[in-house]
């Protein structure tokens, strides 16, 4: 079967930079592949490179087996590709900017009003369509760029950063969104973001650092081989906690979420850090109230590689 | 059945055009301004030099050489002076363009029919006035010489004697009476167009590489020649309103006729449009942000408007820049305009002109559309 998206090998150098560099991967129809990475791991460039905006400097990218450079307009009919940074005109009102849109992509003048009054209703703001575009707020101008990505049916949506300074319950219903559409329409995306709530929803995550593809697989392989490798520990004062727990020589990172610790520990070392690390911060006036293993997350890992990666440079 | 993706861009285009209310009232009230700021500034008629007069004579025959001056609307007496210093001091200061000195015995040389003297004195810091005001000085000293010398052979009983050897008559074709305006008229037709046209499309594209909006324009299967064409079509026909609030205020204010065919001159118009436009968009493919397209199309414009021989003759420059005049749009549209307004000629006599401005209209919008690449890097 074609994949719906392959990379092979692509890389993209400015001025000298390299912004992607070797990066491979594929994906399947119907998954949601999310691509998590710090700030410049090369993230945007990756997307641009898989919806042609950039040619790149060697290597590939296909959509459903068309070259994205060399058969530009059958690779892109079946992309929907929403950008990070709003691009849609915004003198222009919402179905102004859908009917522009779908008229470009080919859409029979016939079609496209009935066409656009579906996606307004799917995204939610049929209650809209007159208002300008640049009078919606920050959740609405996204929901308005993910309707323009989809009027022309795509088959693989390409979403950068999409819910980058969205409220909380309006990107719970971007998301939902997104889920609908891989389960009713059979559509494919590939979505970067930062967040990794969002990158745990994906059926595979790839982590990109400089350029690079480090590991991917679905959140359970990713997060797999830190099993048991980190413990919650809860206590008082957290300072003086913390600072006893970074000096033991099993732990490698020790991470402060809210009112407790992550510590990422030494393969192997569980009982041992458990068994002594009590003891140390008795003698240190913590009220230590719980120490154990819990299952590592998404970020966990995250902080990890990014931190591996950083000392290989 | 007719493109639907250039149909969607012209509609889009309009959309944006007219939802920005202000830059759309610039668009037509500015070629009022600028026909009428530069239709009464750039004028060569030289009028009224203030000239101070220097009598030592006050007799009637200076008397009669002085209103010979007057009655030519060239001089203004504005100062009676009575040193040649205090002359002097006006000069300097600038009150006085010229001074006039008629020496104490001109009556009596004039009626003794011997030679007199007068002095004519000019400040040459401005050429163009000094150099009208000087021809139109001796002018009318030679015409009072001659009548002064007919008036002496007449009471010598030889007036029949003199007639001039040769006569010179004059025939001034197309503008009999030398108005200026029917040369500045059509030449600002042409460079207030020019200066719109360019300003209007320069920032076209790179506003969608500006905006982001382009991200998703690459994404379409839009081609380049309908993204050029698209954003043309609707300037095409906002340019051609402006084309005529200019000729409607320069027929009826400014008073210059239309001898040629209006048709013609409205068609062979519309062709410069497509052609200045064509250089805004390409300005607007080359330049990575709006601000450097406004910088680039002022910069491209000062230099076509004075090399296109609206200012300066073409015919008084350099060698070197009479060939760079060849590539000016702007110079074969003045032709042409000043040809089909003024002096009212057919589509034959400009032809090479028409021809000419037809190349490199394909040629700009050739390079343009070869410039767009769907590209973001």
């Amino acid at each position: 079967m074609t994949s719906a998206v392959l990379a092979d090998q692509l890389h993209k150098t400015f001025a000298e930079v390299h912004a992607v560099d070797g990066l491979s991967f594929k994906v399947e129809p119907g998954e949601i592949y999310g691509f998590v990475g710090p700030d410049g791991a090369g993230k945007t460039t990756t997307m641009r490179l898989l919806c042609g905006g950039f040619r790149p400097d060697s290597g590939h990218a296909e959509i459903y087996g068309y070259d994205v450079i060399k058969h530009p307009d059958e690779a892109r009919t079946q992309i929907g590709y929403l950008a990070q940074r709003f691009s849609l005109y915004g003198d222009l009102t919402v179905l102004e900017n859908l009917r522009f849109f779908a008229e470009m992509h080919n859409i029979p003048t016939s079609n496209w009003k009935p066409r656009a009054q579906e996606i307004l209703k799917f995204v939610g703001l049929d209650e809209f369509s007159d208002r300008r575009a640049e009078q919606l707020s920050g959740g609405m101008k996204q929901k308005l760029g993910l309707a323009t990505a989809l009027v022309h049916r795509p088959k693989v949506l390409l979403l950068d950063e999409p819910t980058g300074g969205v409220d909380p319950v309006t990107r719970q219903d971007f998301w939902q969104l997104i889920i609908r559409l891989v389960g009713q329409e059979g559509v494919s995306v590939v979505v970067s973001t930062p967040y990794m709530d969002e990158a745990s929803r994906c059926t595979r995550v790839g982590f990109v650092s400089r350029g690079k593809l480090i590991t991917e697989g679905t959140p359970g392989q990713v997060t797999s081989h830190l099993n048991g490798r980190v413990l919650e520990l809860v206590g008082d004062p957290l300072d003086r906690m913390r600072h006893a727990a970074v000096a033991d020589p099993d732990v490698e990172d020790v991470q402060v979420f809210g009112d407790r610790l992550h510590l990422r520990i030494k393969p192997g070392s569980g009982d041992r850090v458990i068994d002594r690390l009590p003891t140390v911060l008795r003698t240190q006036g913590v009220q230590m109230q719980r120490i154990r293993p819990i299952t590592a997350t998404l970020e966990d890992v995250f902080i990890e590689l990014s931190e591996q990666a950083d000392q290989v440079q | 059945m007719i493109n639907s993706r250039l149909l969607a861009i012209i509609r889009k285009e309009f959309i944006q055009i007219i939802r920005d209310p202000r830059t759309l009232a610039i668009m037509f009230v500015m070629p009022v301004i600028m026909l009428f700021l530069l239709g009464y500034a750039a004028t060569n008629d030289v009028r009224n030099v203030p000239i101070a007069i220097f009598d030592q004579d006050r007799s009637a025959a200076a008397r009669d050489l002085l209103n010979a001056y007057r009655n030519a609307d060239y001089f203004s007496f504005s100062f009676d002076v009575d040193s040649v210093e205090e002359m002097k001091v006006l000069i300097d200061s600038g009150q006085a363009k010229a001074g006039l000195i008629i020496p104490p015995d001109y009556g009596r040389r004039i009626t003794q029919g011997d030679q007199a003297q007068v002095a004519f004195v000019i400040d040459g810091s401005d050429p163009t006035v000094a150099g009208t005001a000087l021809s139109a000085a001796t002018l009318i000293g030679q015409t009072k010489a001659t009548a002064v010398l007919r008036a002496t052979l007449e009471t010598r009983g030889q007036s029949g004697a003199i007639q001039p050897p040769v006569e010179i008559r004059t025939q001034v074709w197309y503008n009999p009476d030398l108005v200026n305006a029917y040369f500045t008229i059509p030449g600002l037709i042409g460079m207030i167009l020019q200066f719109l046209a360019v300003l209007l499309t320069s920032t076209a594209i790179v506003r969608e590489r500006e905006r982001g909006t382009i991200e998703q324009l690459i994404i379409t299967p839009i081609r380049a020649w309908e993204l050029i064409v698209g954003k043309l079509a609707p300037y095409v026909i906002i340019s051609f309103f402006e084309l005529l609030e200019i000729l409607i205020i320069g027929t009826l204010w400014f008073k210059v006729p239309i001898n040629g065919d209006l048709g013609l001159l409205l068609a062979l118009s519309a062709l410069f449009l497509v052609t200045t436009l064509g250089i805004g968009l390409l300005i607007s493919t080359l330049a990575k942000t709006q601000f450097e397209a406004m910088l680039l199309a002022v910069v491209t414009q000062l230099p076509s408007i004075f090399l296109s021989g609206f200012f300066f003759p073409i015919a008084a420059m350099p060698a070197f820049l009479q060939v760079i005049s060849y590539l000016v749009p702007l110079r074969y549209f003045l032709t042409i305009v000043r040809a089909v307004q003024i002096k009212g000629v057919g589509l034959i006599s400009i032809s090479n002109e028409v021809i000419t401005l037809a190349i490199f209209g394909v040629i700009v919008m050739g390079v343009a559309v070869g410039r767009f690449h769907k590209r973001l890097d």
